[in-house]
């Protein structure tokens, strides 16, 4: 396809970039201050960064928010996988529908309510607050985004394809993991995204599910809000900003690599 | 296939990496024993944290220090149980609330020398006679902060917050009792009014204001207010010792017709497992030089009359924070009031919010 | 693999169902009948369809949450369009998704320094000519800032509908002498129409309940029901009325839900 044609359509992406990323390099700009708060640069210094590095407390606590995020998004998206294939399998569209509606719900309940009726739940149970009450919370408020994500891509892939591998011999194993999950492999990306950005962000819920020592970086920064929150989150952002900017770059260099190399060979 | 499983083996070990991190930052200064450790339930970085560390050092507990950003939050985390904390620090309302409820112990005051320190005046109010059940944290009051280069004559009244001269000039305090307080206050009622007439009354008092306000808001007032983007805001003094040591152009009066004077203070959930390490922290925390290092740090005023020697002179002579015998007559505390109450309290000021 | 083979993979997911959405649920749905005391009643029913308070309310976050929606979906429809003709598409989406791992708090904080009168875009501003606004405490600076919080959302299923047309599907349209215009109004916009619905999903549904910078950036000139639901749950403790306003959260999604799923009637196995 001609580069050039979609001119227009790079320079509008690159304006959506530069306001999505606006804030983001204003926090970062700040970190480098020797003030107190995002208010008038004084001068360049590393101390909020090397305020950062002592405190062990905030090293630890960003390690639990990094463990719970990622284990609770890759759990997410399995259960949220299987439901979408689930769904997509039911034939009764009424039925369908009241599932997806089911599957919303959570999505659509403010983050107290989720909070206050996990807590009471866990309670009731009398299952111990920490970690685990913490992880199968925010798995289970992740699990709708995957299946919204996922189920379009389940929807689109022809059933021609999967009656064709059977044709072919293949078993239902065969066609399920090389039919079917490279056909929607695109959202189940999509979705382990989305519910890593989910769990990153929670606050709320986090806060009533949890306990005994465990804390996060959401419900460490809204509690110091009333204190003021000073640079060292700002110096801390950057950082994994950066990290992550680097993975993903990383990332793409490898799968780039790969796709050229399977490009010559074919 | 291939590709999605790769990824989640490279997940896996990275999740391995960083709980093994963690696990040998964490091992690395925590106490084995479970009678060992203090769980501090309190506002986010409202300790120094060289306190805490002194304080382990000291006595060779080791804190574990979780964080709340609302007395209803931590109240109903509390009540639900689930969780242990030794230790917490609730504001004045919230202690009547939760020794109601029989959420916290009675203190042991033979445990506690070092209560002798607190300023008598602000021991033994009405929101719990006698301290049965809490020794006071740090206290201030309620007042009007504004910038001297966008206001002429500062309002030294609630009153002068209604003249017109102030259009779209104030912040607000997105708080039903502060703000409805304000209003009772200047139609010479108790901040504790339980009158539905007089609440309604209240209401339309503040409805006035609304041409006045810029916006309603709350923690994130000081950000406003230190970057001059409102001229006068409605707010509490330890906010205003913030945003003051930020913009010098700002200063706090406490209008001397009456205001609302608050506490947080200590108190020993029902919760809790090691009250022993707790009793040590509080008093810990109520020598004068640690109760100095720590008003120091958080920048609010301390109840430690013992404390103000080693404090600069300053602020303890400012009467901003520090009042004078003749306003500190007129201050008063919140009750905790009836549900019933509070529900129209809240009810009127979403009305008052929802006003154009 | 067998029926029992089948189950052991769904049964997580119906576990969840069971436990973490219909069990709170039924929770939600019987506090919304119990009043301040306790009792069972339908005063909070009653109080809610005569207040003129929360039906105000209702309005604004219904409206509010559309126009958040709109605005989201005309400009996230052009960047997925874009990013999917891209040779790196990944990477320009991953790029997409990044700015939402930052604290959302700090970001309002962020933006507050950029909004406000002596913040950068007002020196933007002021240094173009245009003179500074007040753009803090603003209806737009509220829908602004809540569009950039949900783009990301809206961004990446429409991103995935495009990138699932096959592209000979395309080439054939171009071959047959269809402009690219027309192509994308007559091809390719119709087939992304279930990522358009799962991003209308993503968005409108959580933007129904948005609380925290409908106070830090709308200065609470803009009330939702996501703020009355905030107070009854932590201010007052009125969990009963907090449930009630939930469950009319519930039934908004519902409509919602009914009305993005006749788009997809070609969807139907």
């Amino acid at each position: 396809m001609p580069q050039k044609r979609f001119s227009i359509g790079r320079i509008y992406l690159a304006l959506v970039l530069i306001v999505m990323y606006l804030p983001i390099f204003y926090l970062i700009y700040y970190s480098f201050s020797s003030g107190e708060r995002m208010d008038g640069f004084h001068h360049f210094s590393w101390v909020h960064y090397q305020a950062l590095f002592q405190d062990t407390r905030m090293i630890s606590i960003v390690l639990n928010t990094l463990v719970l995020a990622l284990l609770s998004a890759l759990l997410a998206t399995v259960v949220g996988t299987a439901g979408a294939l689930m769904i997509n399998g039911i034939h009764n569209r009424l039925w369908r529908r009241n599932i997806l509606i089911l599957n919303n719900i959570l999505l659509v309940s403010p983050d107290v309510i989720i909070g206050a009726s996990f807590l009471i739940f866990f309670t009731f149970l009398g299952f111990k607050l920490g970690f685990w009450s913490v992880l199968f919370s925010h798995v289970a408020f992740s699990i709708p985004i995957v299946v919204l994500m996922v189920l379009p891509r389940v929807k689109e892939l022809p059933k021609s394809l999967k009656d064709a591998a059977y044709d072919l011999g293949a078993t239902r194993w065969q066609a399920f993991s090389q039919v079917t999950i490279p056909g929607i492999t695109d959202g189940i990306m999509a979705g382990f995204f989305m519910a890593l950005t989910y769990s990153l962000d929670d606050f709320a819920v986090t806060f009533f599910v949890t306990g005994n020592g465990f804390s996060t970086l959401s419900v460490e920064i809204y509690s110091r809000a009333r204190q003021g929150i000073d640079l060292e989150i700002n110096a801390l952002s950057t950082i994994m900003f950066l990290v992550s900017l680097i993975l993903v770059y990383i990332y793409y260099r490898f799968s780039t690599k790969k796709g050229a190399k399977r490009r010559l060979n074919q | 296939m291939k590709k999605l499983l790769s990824a989640v083996i490279f997940l896996l070990a990275v999740i391995g990496g960083l709980t093994l991190w963690n696990r040998q930052l964490t091992t690395s200064r925590q106490a084995s024993s479970p009678t060992k450790t203090l769980v501090i339930y309190n506002w986010g970085d409202y300790i120094d944290p060289a306190l805490i560390t002194k304080f382990e050092k000291q006595t060779g507990y080791h804190v574990d220090y979780e964080t709340f950003d609302s007395n209803e939050a931590m109240l109903t985390k509390i009540q639900q149980g689930g969780t242990r904390y030794d230790l917490a620090v609730p504001s004045e309302y919230t202690v009547t609330r939760m020794a109601k409820a029989h959420l916290i112990r009675p203190l042991d005051h033979q445990q506690l020398p070092n209560l002798q320190n607190i300023d008598p005046r602000l021991l033994n109010q009405s929101f719990d006679p006698r301290n049965k059940y809490s020794v006071p944290y740090f206290w201030g009051t309620l007042g009007i902060i504004y910038n001297d280069r966008l206001v002429k004559n500062p309002p030294q009244h609630w009153n002068q917050l209604w003249e017109p001269r102030f259009h779209k000039q104030e912040m607000l305090l997105d708080s039903a009792r502060d703000m409805m307080g304000i209003a009772l206050i200047t139609q010479g009622h108790s901040v504790n009014t339980t009158d539905t007439a007089t609440l309604v009354a209240a209401e339309q008092k503040l409805t006035h204001l609304m041409p006045n306000t810029r916006a309603v808001v709350g923690d994130e007032m000081k950000l406003y207010l230190e970057r001059n983007e409102a001229a006068l805001g409605v707010t509490y003094s330890g906010d205003a010792a913030e945003m003051m040591a930020v913009n010098s152009h700002l200063h706090y009066v406490v209008p001397s017709e009456g205001s609302n004077i608050w506490y947080d203070n200590f108190v020993i959930p029902k919760t809790a497992k090691n009250t022993k390490a707790a009793y040590a922290f509080i008093n810990f925390m109520l020598e004068p030089k640690n109760a100095a290092q720590n008003a120091d740090y958080v920048g609010y005023a301390t109840p430690n009359r013992q404390a103000k020697k080693y404090l600069d002179p300053e602020i303890i002579n400012n009467k901003a924070f520090y009042p004078d015998e003749r306003t500190m007559e007129h201050l008063e505390v919140y009750k905790d009031l009836p549900r019933k109450v509070n529900q129209t309290y809240n009810d009127l000021f979403l009305k008052f919010k929802m006003t154009k | 693999m067998s029926k029992n083979k089948h189950l052991v993979f769904t049964l997580p997911y119906i576990l969840w169902l069971a436990l973490f959405v219909t069990a709170p649920l039924v929770l939600i749905f019987y506090q919304s009948f119990l009043n301040i005391n306790g009792h069972l009643t339908w005063d909070n029913y009653r109080d809610y369809i005569h207040s003129a308070t929360y039906l105000q309310m209702t309005f604004n976050s219904v409206w509010y949450a559309l126009v958040i929606t709109v605005i989201t979906l005309v400009v996230a429809y052009p960047v997925a369009y874009v990013i999917a003709q891209l040779r790196s598409k990944d990477f320009w989406l991953a790029l997409i998704i990044l700015p939402t791992w930052i604290n959302l708090l700090l970001k309002t904080y962020a933006f507050i320094g950029l909004l406000g009168q002596h913040g950068s875009i007002n020196n933007f501003l002021r240094f173009i000519g245009v003179g500074s606004h007040q753009l803090l405490f603003t209806n737009a600076a509220f829908v602004w800032v809540a569009a950039y919080i949900e783009l990301p959302f809206m961004v990446l299923p429409i991103f995935n509908a495009i990138t699932a047309i096959p592209t000979s599907l395309i080439n054939a349209s171009l071959d047959l002498g269809a402009s690219r215009w027309q192509t994308l109004t007559k091809v390719i916009f119709p087939l992304s129409k279930s990522g358009v619905a799962a991003g209308i999903q993503a968005v409108f549904i959580p933007s129904l309940s948005l609380f925290m910078i409908t106070r830090l950036i709308g200065g609470n000139r803009v009330i939702t029901l996501g703020t009355a639901i905030e107070e009854h749950f932590l201010t007052t403790q009125n969990w009963g009325m907090g449930s009630t306003i939930g469950v009319v959260l519930v039934l908004a999604m519902l409509i919602v839900m009914v009305l993005t799923d006749d788009n997809n009637k070609k969807g139907g196995a």
